[in-house]
């Protein structure tokens, strides 16, 4: 019963797995098979810091940006 | 709400997959433009005298700080609290609200916050060992799992609230933090050029 039970879970694994790998812009998406499930997590914890750094790059800009705006112009956008 | 507004609709293109990810890209934007200019209202009602470099590098880094937690937080938001990362995100930061507040409160005596700590880090070990108890009691099946997955913990480390987490919920909140953020970079850029031309 274990084993039947992890053999599902593996399959699960490997099909979110593979839902993650499509979301990678970097693994070429032509070799599917190739990519092994390491690979695909390795390449996640780069991309998540890169996008994190992307984040704190743009609110640092923001800010600046936000203290030398002036506020008519903020506040059209508050028409929403 | 009329979409008429040019502006609003510049901000708001992109590509429309699902209907899931529009909505949260709208949420995020309107939530985040909110914060924003409730922030530029309050620097608005507190002008900065600052004569010293070191201060307003100071003021700087506080501005940068609540701009990146109010993004976070708008889009925990917008990400809704079934999902496990945006509720631990949200419940992160506004414990550390909380934490600074108190800290404000009480500037002359700083022990009540060393205490502070320490309990919360009790509290955080007692979780970590319930964890493991019970990874411990369905963990036969760690032998089967494929090679790559010791890298894990990396992994849990980044995806906010990933340390409780079992493999399957770590891969499937991962993948939509993964498209939370990218929605979160977009959305910034285009805010960040539109305001830059302007």
């Amino acid at each position: 019963m274990s084993s039947s039970g992890s053999k599902i879970t593996e399959d699960e694994i490997n099909h979110l797995i593979s839902k993650l790998q499509e979301l990678l812009p970097q693994l070429n998406r032509t070799r599917n098979g190739e990519v092994s499930a390491s690979k695909v997590l390795k390449e996640t914890c780069s991309y998540i810091k890169r996008l994190h750094s992307e984040v704190d790059g743009l609110s640092e800009r923001l800010s600046q940006l936000l203290n030398s705006m002036d506020i008519t112009s903020v506040d059209d956008i508050l028409k929403l | 709400m009329s979409m008429n507004n040019p502006k609003q609709r510049l901000l708001l293109s992109g590509n429309p997959r699902g209907g899931s990810s529009s909505c949260i890209k709208s949420r995020f934007t309107r939530g985040f433009l909110r914060a924003l200019i409730k922030m530029k209202k309050q620097n608005y009602n507190q002008p900065t005298s600052s004569s010293s470099s070191s201060s307003s590098r100071r003021e700087a880094f506080r501005r940068y700080r609540r701009v990146k937690i109010a993004a976070d937080k708008s889009m925990a938001v917008a990400a809704g609290s079934k999902r496990l990362w945006s509720r631990a995100m949200l419940s992160r930061i506004r414990h550390h609200q909380q934490q600074t507040w108190r800290y404000h409160r009480s500037t002359f005596n700083h022990q009540p916050i060393k205490v502070k700590r320490l309990v919360v880090e009790k509290k955080k070990k007692k979780k970590k060992k319930k964890k493991k108890k019970e990874e411990e009691r369905t963990g036969d099946h760690h032998h089967h799992r494929p090679r790559g997955l010791r890298d894990a913990g990396e992994l849990r480390k980044l995806v906010p609230g990933g340390e409780g987490m079992d493999i399957c919920s770590l891969l499937d909140e991962t993948a939509h933090y993964i498209k939370c953020l990218v929605t979160q970079v977009q959305v910034m850029k285009s805010i960040d050029q539109f305001y830059s031309i302007n």
